[in-house]
């Protein structure tokens, strides 16, 4: 799996080792947050809005309050009491904790019962009487702004309509210049349908409020607890030094676990009122009604080129659905995340696109699903694009793709929208690729099987991510700039305990970053304890998402790794009684220079530095270290995926074959895991691109509320994948890595989109938005698509 | 799962759990694999007061073959027993076809057919087998045992024929007039998904005749829908392209599909004649019982 001539590769600690903490995990060991229980704990149930669009008349608790088992309730007017009522988003909007005015989506949170148990605390959800005056729903994003749409948002003083932002990037003359004289222009509407993460934890929280300390501790699913630490402080108005978030095992967050929920608040504020610890987990419909969503992009693409395949640019309108409020976790400079990124991984002369948010009565959200903050919804605009361009020109979409792929002399390459791809050999992906599908074998199998009236298709999507958010100059959210910290413990005894910001919610930290120590310490993985999750032993820094745990956080554990080694190189000397420029690192020792068989390793200097050696002048004891990583740029991985399948045209049914991915995420760690990664995003990848779809009906009732409608793949509908990979090392990275996280749920959805659609090619189809279901290929087939965001009529 | 409160019987005899639903009445409900009871619980759907676990009554887990061919299935033989079985893969092409498509391997391992024909859920699978087979539910009650027949049985939308007092106790199937041919499609939107469109088809053939035809369809109406006309349509006659495409036309004339996230009414008519034009095809290319 390694790719050829990777320095650094496969050597010292790096490697495929199993996982440090799956042995708690097999052994079912893991503690999550529904598996802490207090002494005296009390738990929270939320009632929620029925109804997408309705003014609150009335909320009467009287009948909950007078259950035997009921310690309080909560309603919007007495949050508003404390001020509480509503809190900030991360993208600087404002969310009702409870509604106090109108509830806008189905499932919105209007009160918190306080119960014994979790049966009674349902079982008094029953007893609030709420009085709804219904108002018509805002449901189809594209009436958003309309003179006669809803008003979704009238609690914001003076705003009149729909939208939420109006953004653009790149340079819209020069592209329009691009366009008005290129020989093929091709265009299309898409809709990436709102999809949600469905992490199989749902989100929870056990808060403990301490009246006699004034301090409050968190038990929560968070991806990011500094950050939430801060937000807490900002909106309850504790001193954030008496605020501890803890985030222990989690299971899945995929981006939905990075914004405070409206339930998070409500049981802090229990506990400040009860006295006592209340914990809240919402159960699977919760999650998917109300959690953040992800995509819900609604786009109209462009490319140029001339006729014989040279694509010269490419534009996008955009219409963002962000649901009732604008609660996307992304830098805030970036509205639309890094859509901007659309401009893939071509050579182009001129791209522009602009994006326009708009608020409707569903719920809030947009930046989640492993989806690299929009690069998902930007890769696959691109690609489709580029397959629309090859079947206009004639081309074959892997002859148009190879060439117009940058070229590795291009690297640092700056796109048309602005971003400064670090490195990249793209056609030599994209060439392993080709050759691990026997792409020329295929097309002559898709030949012969369609003289026989078989559809198969061969779908190709290659993209590039932009990961590692970011330089504190331009990403912060909410004024927080997105640098991590990591601090470095050397035991006397040359054991390692790494206290870092991110917190894994699967994707092996604990593994990940022993071996990146280890590494640079020579030292075995085992000998490098990785802890994580705890606000009060961890340094800041804001999280684990947007793949950027090994770009950002990983990089930190390495330069405070290689402080602990300079440092080391004094220790050594003075202990060998020489000069530190006698010493070089090598084979994991500090070695005398010319006399390698005279050195010492960290557990011998870490002693030493714990002893009473005498240290020159300047030389601290000790071996700790610390430091904290403001990267200079995003990293940026790509790969070439393509994906075979099988459509029945008389029932619409798709079968995904074969799928052939080769990812370049710069030097791998452990490409176990980074494989690990790559599996877990194709079946994302496949279960949206053929079944995964938040929908609304016209009342705006959520037609995804479980998982008998929104529907997971299972082993049955993913194939087993084929991998390959090549190693082009970011050259910003202290270690060359790239994130991996996101890569194959960001690339593989257009490779399974342009794979069915080239099976029907036969009937005509140019395009078919997701989820490909067998109903709506069947209606593609028909030439009569449906909108898969709204009921199917 | 946070269900309302309920009260949780088990007792051991059929007498016991009688008794116990007559004294429940209409607030009392019958556990068997309860993998339909207890997630409309869980969402409380369904708040019965009383839940009666009939796993503890002995002597319900068989399904078997009288001499004469009559099949006889008990209310705790699980759908995963029907999946594996011999004597199905031997005599029973439609239900045989059918077993393993049932939900999932774990909801088949708990979940049981005598309760999935009581749930009476238009988009329940064994209710237009058995209906295409032309079989009957056993009820029993305080004054002893009646046979209903599954043309009856469902009166609606997750509503039966059984009295408050009653539990269906087996489901016959009776014995073929000939040799069997048949089989059970469903589209699912994805592996263990209620389906979308379901299709049984049963014939009972002498040589090339078909003598007897049951076609029964899932998921297209507000109950399982007995296809009559598709089925007299192929009675008498052998299997031609013509005879299959005037059932397959009359199927889809008898659906009563709505469209909803699944499709479209018209897919779903569309689908309807699309499985029983393939399952007859297969029915007339390969010998008998051996077709799915």
């Amino acid at each position: 799996m390694t790719g050829p001539g990777v320095a650094g590769q496969e050597t010292g600690a790096y490697g495929a080792i199993p996982r440090k903490e799956d042995a708690r995990f097999v052994r079912g060991q893991g503690t999550f947050v529904d598996d802490i229980s207090l002494p005296g704990m009390l738990h929270g149930a939320i009632l929620r809005s029925p109804l997408a669009h309705a003014r609150i008349i009335s909320v009467d608790a009287s009948a909950a309050l007078a259950h035997p088992k009921v310690e309080a309730v909560l309603t919007g007017a007495d949050l508003a009491g404390r001020g509480l009522a509503w809190m900030p988003t991360l993208s600087a909007d404002v969310q009702a904790v409870l509604a106090t005015d109108k509830v806008r989506f189905q499932g919105q949170e209007v009160a918190f019962v306080v119960a014994q148990d979790r049966y009674a605390a349902r079982d008094a959800l029953e007893l609030i009487a709420v009085e709804y005056e219904p108002l018509p729903p805002l449901i189809d994003a594209r009436t958003a702004l309309a003179q006669d749409a809803p008003l979704v948002r009238d609690d914001v003083p003076g705003r009149a309509d729909n939208r939420v932002f109006d953004w653009n990037a790149g340079d819209k003359t020069a592209t329009d210049a691009v366009f008005a004289t290129a020989e093929v222009r091709v265009g299309c509407d898409m809709v990436y349908p709102r999809s949600h993460p469905a992490p199989l934890e749902t989100c929870g929280i056990v808060a403990a409020s301490d009246a006699v300390t004034g301090r409050l501790t968190v038990w929560s699913t968070s991806q990011a607890p500094h950050a939430h630490r801060t937000l807490y402080s900002v909106i309850t108005g504790l001193p954030e030094h008496k605020i501890r978030i803890v985030s222990p095992d989690i299971g899945g967050g995929f981006g939905s676990k990075v914004p405070v929920y409206p339930g998070y608040l409500c049981a802090i504020v229990a506990s400040m009122i009860t006295g006592r610890p209340v914990k809240w987990v919402e159960d699977r419909s919760e999650n998917l009604m109300s959690t953040a969503f992800a995509r819900d992009y609604h786009m109209h693409g462009e490319i140029a080129a001339t006729a014989d395949g040279r694509i010269l640019g490419v534009r996008a309108r955009v219409l963002a659905d962000h649901g009732a409020f604008n609660a996307t976790a992304q830098p805030a400079k970036y509205p639309a995340g890094f859509f901007h990124i659309f401009t893939g991984s071509y050579d182009l002369q001129a791209a522009f696109c602009e994006v326009t948010g708009v608020y409707t009565n569903k719920a809030p959200g947009g930046v989640a699903y492993s989806c690299s903050f929009r690069v998902t919804e930007a890769v696959y605009l691109v690609e489709r694009l580029v397959d629309l361009l090859a079947r206009e020109l004639g081309m074959d979409p892997a002859q148009l793709r190879m060439r117009n792929l940058l070229r590795p002399e291009q690297f640092p390459y700056t796109c048309p929208t602005g971003w400064q791809y670090d490195s990249g050999d793209y056609p030599r992906a994209f060439a392993l690729a080709l050759d691990l599908a026997g792409y020329q074998g295929l097309r002559r199998e898709q030949a012969e099987r369609r003289a026989r009236g078989e559809y198969m298709g061969i779908g190709i999507s290659f993209f590039t991510e932009g990961v590692g958010a970011g330089p504190r100059a331009h990403m912060d959210i909410l004024g927080l700039g997105m640098a991590d910290g990591a601090d470095l413990r050397v035991h006397p005894t040359g054991k390692v305990v790494l206290a870092i910001s991110v917190q894994t919610q699967g994707q092996g930290h604990e593994t990940t970053f022993a071996q990146l120590v280890a590494h640079e310490l020579g030292l075995t993985p085992d000998d490098v304890e990785v802890v994580h999750g705890d606000t009060d032993r961890t340094p800041f820094g804001l999280g684990t998402y947007g793949s950027r745990s090994t770009p950002v956080s990983g990089a930190a554990a390495v330069l405070a790794a290689r402080k602990v080694r300079d440092r080391a190189r004094l220790v050594a000397a003075a202990t060998l009684e020489l000069s530190p420029d006698d010493l070089e690192w090598l084979d994991g020792k500090w070695r005398v220079r010319g006399d390698p068989d005279r050195g010492a390793g960290i557990a011998e200097i870490a002693m030493a530095a714990h002893s009473s050696l005498e240290l020159p002048d300047g030389v601290e004891g000790h071996l700790d270290a610390s430091a904290v990583y403001n990267p200079p740029n995003l990293t940026f991985p790509f790969g070439a995926y393509i994906c075979v399948t099988d459509v029945d045209p008389a029932t619409g049914e798709v079968t995904v074959r074969r799928f052939i991915a080769v990812d370049d995420c710069g030097v791998r760690i452990n490409p176990m895991i980074v494989e690990g990664q790559v599996h877990r995003g194709l079946a994302d990848g496949i279960g949206m691109a053929l079944m995964q779809a938040i929908a609304f009906d016209e009342n705006g009732n959520c037609l995804g509320g479980s998982f008998m409608d929104y529907l997971l793949p299972t082993a049955l509908e993913c194939p087993s994948p084929e991998l390959g990979a090549t190693v082009t090392p970011s050259p910003h990275h202290p270690v060359g890595a790239k994130g991996i996280g996101e890569s194959a749920t960001v690339g593989s959805p257009p490779a399974v989109v342009n794979s069915v659609v080239d099976a029907l090619a036969p009937f005509g189809v140019r395009h078919a938005d997701m989820p490909l279901t067998p109903a709506n290929v069947w209606r593609a087939i028909q030439g009569r698509p449906v909108r898969p965001d709204l009921a199917v009529s | 799962m946070y269900p309302s409160r309920f009260r949780y019987e088990a007792p051991h005899t059929v007498a016991e759990a009688i008794r116990l639903l007559a004294a429940g009445g209409d607030n009392a409900k019958v556990l068997a694999g309860g993998q339909s009871l207890v997630p409309l619980m869980k969402l409380r759907f369904a708040a019965p007061e009383l839940v009666v676990d009939i796993n503890n009554l002995p002597g319900l887990s068989y399904h078997r073959a009288d001499p004469d061919g009559t099949l006889r299935i008990g209310a705790l033989c699980r759908h995963a027993d029907l999946e594996r079985s011999a004597l199905l893969a031997g005599t029973q092409p439609t239900m045989a076809a059918a077993a393993p498509l049932i939900a999932d391997p774990i909801v088949r391992n708990r979940g049981t057919l005598v309760g999935s024909l009581c749930h009476a859920d238009p988009q329940g699978d064994w209710a237009s087998v058995v209906l295409s087979l032309g079989g009957s539910v056993v009820a029993e009650g305080p004054d002893g045992r009646r046979s209903i027949p599954m043309t009856d049985f469902v009166t609606g939308p997750f509503q039966n024929l059984l009295a408050p007092d009653e539990i269906a106790v087996e489901a016959v199937i009776p014995a073929a007039q000939g040799e069997r041919r048949g089989g059970y499609l469903k589209l699912e939107r994805r592996v263990g998904d209620f389906a979308t469109v379901g299709v049984a088809v049963s014939l009972e053939t002498a040589g090339e005749v078909v003598r007897r035809a049951g076609i029964a369809l899932t998921g297209v109406g507000a109950s399982t829908i007995a296809a009559s006309a598709a089925a007299a349509a192929l009675t008498g006659h052998s299997l031609t392209a013509e005879s299959i495409a005037a059932a397959a036309s009359a199927a889809a004339e008898a659906a009563r599909p709505r469209t909803d996230h699944r499709g479209s009414a018209e897919y779903k008519r569309h689908m309807v004649a699309t499985f029983v034009e393939r399952i007859l095809t297969r029915c007339s290319a390969e010998p008998a019982e051996r077709a799915a």
